[in-house]
């Protein structure tokens, strides 16, 4: 075979350059207006809709902002793992420092409607496998919406992975039982739950009733029982469970990885202390589109929770599924009459409502486990407030991406495809175990003082690590194969 | 289903061409260090990719390791990138 041989041959004609620039700005200022246009049509079918058109503009601001700095939380850990490079790592953890202060100020005002996880070997187990299906999936949950409007196919694929496998997961019994902990199937019995749940069938339900309800959790202002003061919030749940550890991560990206760059761009051989700090400023404004992203999103998302707490009082509600129930769409509400309604940026479980709603149209039963039934509720897609975020994401990274003249159709070929797929599944089942994504179990948890985000970022960065080993060894051995001259 | 080339090869000029189109996150970073390494230095590679944040990855790496970015280009979202190996 010939050094220039492919490994995959053939690709669909992309249109000429110069004429997809042209048309990427009307396409983005369509993309727009048509999300206006339906916007319009919600309020006109009720003003309560608001609620959850404010879901879907701060989705289109998130998409803007991940399309813009090229924001991939999967990458903070995989680009250090796979080429050294720290870029996303620097970003993440900017955006950390700034939601969290963000977040300590609502918590003050009192409009916070974050809930802590239960801590169990759950959370890094979850970590774990979800780190390896986002390093062979190309991406995490977000990042796989603003490559979709982007144009990536395969990140399409990702999104169909992670929600049908969410939707399998939570519902699954048969030979699955047989995995279930005799203690866990106990004490799921011994729970006063409604009839229609069955749920001592399936090893969610008992994985959930017979495992995490007994566990605690709690921020850190909570479990030390601090007052509900502003600096409880502030040096309590921001600055020791999320400024801190966000620092000395960067301190040690800075000492173990850039330092050695920086010394060298300067032409020195040591630094004085103020010279470290100019050389940790200059890791932080390194990839200036990253930083400003992450800044930027860590701003939104503090502010998308002052907005819903803000609506959730003028409405006098808890939970969207009562502004639902009062429109008279109650077909998609949990027994306990509510749907999965975060109030802040959250990806995974809304995606697995996705898959369980396109499930329940085709006949299957999907209501009857504590995940649907219970809990989250299945509202349809045009009714679901975090699903539209979710929409959102892709809509705003695709009226940037054209702008930018970076859209572009990509169709995945087999190798791609195939790794989508293993890669979706194991993010969908590693985010119902760990309770969220990269998002949820980590970015939402440690903003807002629960140290167990932390938890789940260990056991991500071990599966990322682990996934990269794997994705290399595969490369290795595809290119030993190909002929390719590497 | 259509699919995506890799292609690696010397070129008429010299240099060395890392065609990755089609490919996303980590691969095309994976196989620009890849193809980085087997270069003498002095020598320059061009890359053509489609996955818009690889390419923040790469101008970092090149950075990292001292590697001059010669030339960016994009168009209709695929970038041509030459770099030239420290």
């Amino acid at each position: 075979m010939s050094p220039d041989q492919v490994l995959d041959a053939g690709r669909p004609a992309a249109p000429a350059p110069a004429a997809v620039k042209r048309r990427g700005p009307l396409v983005s200022a369509a993309l727009l207006a048509a999300a206006l246009l339906v916007s319009l049509a919600y309020l006109a079918a009720d003003l309560r809709f608001g609620y959850l058109l404010v879901y879907a503009w701060f989705g289109i601001g998130y998409g803007v902002l991940l399309q813009y700095g090229r924001f991939c939380m999967a990458s903070a850990v995989r680009d250090l793992f796979a080429v050294g490079v720290p870029r996303m790592a620097v970003g993440v953890l900017v955006a950390v420092i700034l939601y969290a202060l963000i977040s300590a100020g609502i918590q003050a005002a009192g409009f916070n409607s974050f809930h802590a996880h239960p801590l169990g070997w759950h959370v890094p187990a979850g970590g774990l496998l979800f780190g390896l299906g986002m390093v062979l999936a190309g991406g995490c949950a977000s990042s796989s919406l603003y490559k979709s409007g982007e144009g990536n196919l395969g990140s399409v694929l990702v999104l169909f992975a992670i929600s049908f496998s969410q939707a399998w997961m939570v519902s699954a019994g048969g030979g699955l039982n047989r995995l279930v902990p005799e203690a866990w199937a106990r004490q799921a019995a011994a729970q006063d739950m409604p009839a229609e749940l069955s749920i001592t069938d399936g090893w969610f339900d008992q994985f959930t009733a017979g495992y995490l309800w007994p566990l605690g959790g709690g921020t850190l202002v909570d479990r030390l029982e601090w007052p509900a003061q502003w600096w409880s919030y502030l040096f309590g749940n921001a600055l020791l469970v999320a400024i801190l550890p966000s620092l000395i991560l960067l301190s040690l990206l800075y000492a173990l990885n850039y330092r050695k760059v920086y010394l060298r761009q300067q032409g020195l051989r040591v630094l004085s202390w103020r010279g470290e700090l100019r050389g940790l400023w200059s890791l932080l404004t390194q990839s200036r589109n990253t930083a400003l992203a992450g800044a930027g999103l860590g701003l939104l998302a503090g502010l998308q929770m002052l907005v819903t707490g803000e609506l959730r009082e003028l409405h006098g509600i808890f939970n969207f599924g009562e502004l639902l129930a009062a429109m008279g769409h109650t077909g998609g509400l949990s027994l306990q009459d509510s749907v999965f309604d975060p109030g802040y940026w959250y990806i995974t479980t809304q995606e697995a409502q996705w898959g369980g709603w396109a499930l329940a149209q085709a006949g299957v039963e999907m209501r009857d486990n504590l995940f649907f039934g219970l809990d989250n509720g299945l509202p349809s897609p045009w009714l679901n407030a975090p699903g539209m975020m979710s929409l959102g994401i892709i809509v705003g990274a695709a009226v940037l991406a054209n702008i930018s003249g970076e859209f572009k159709w990509k169709w995945p070929n087999a190798e791609t495809a195939l790794l989508a797929i293993a890669g979706g599944v194991l993010m969908g089942v590693g985010s119902r175990i760990g309770m969220g994504c990269n998002i949820g179990a980590f970015f939402a948890t440690v903003t807002n003082g629960d140290a167990s985000g932390w938890v789940f970022l260990l056991g991500m960065a071990l599966g990322g690590y682990l996934s990269v080993k794997l994705l290399k060894a595969w490369i290795d051995w595809r290119l030993a194969r190909s002929g390719l001259d590497f | 289903m259509a699919g995506a080339n890799i292609r690696f090869d010397k070129q008429a000029d010299g240099g060395y061409l890392l065609d990755v189109k089609g490919y996303g996150c980590p691969h095309v970073q994976i196989y620009t260090e890849k193809a980085l390494k087997k270069l003498a230095s002095g020598e320059e590679l061009s890359v053509v990719f489609d996955n818009p944040s690889s390419g923040e990855s790469i101008s970092f790496m090149c950075m990292l390791d001292g590697h001059s970015l010669l030339e960016r280009k994009d168009e209709g979202g695929t970038f041509a990138w030459r770099i030239r190996k420290a």
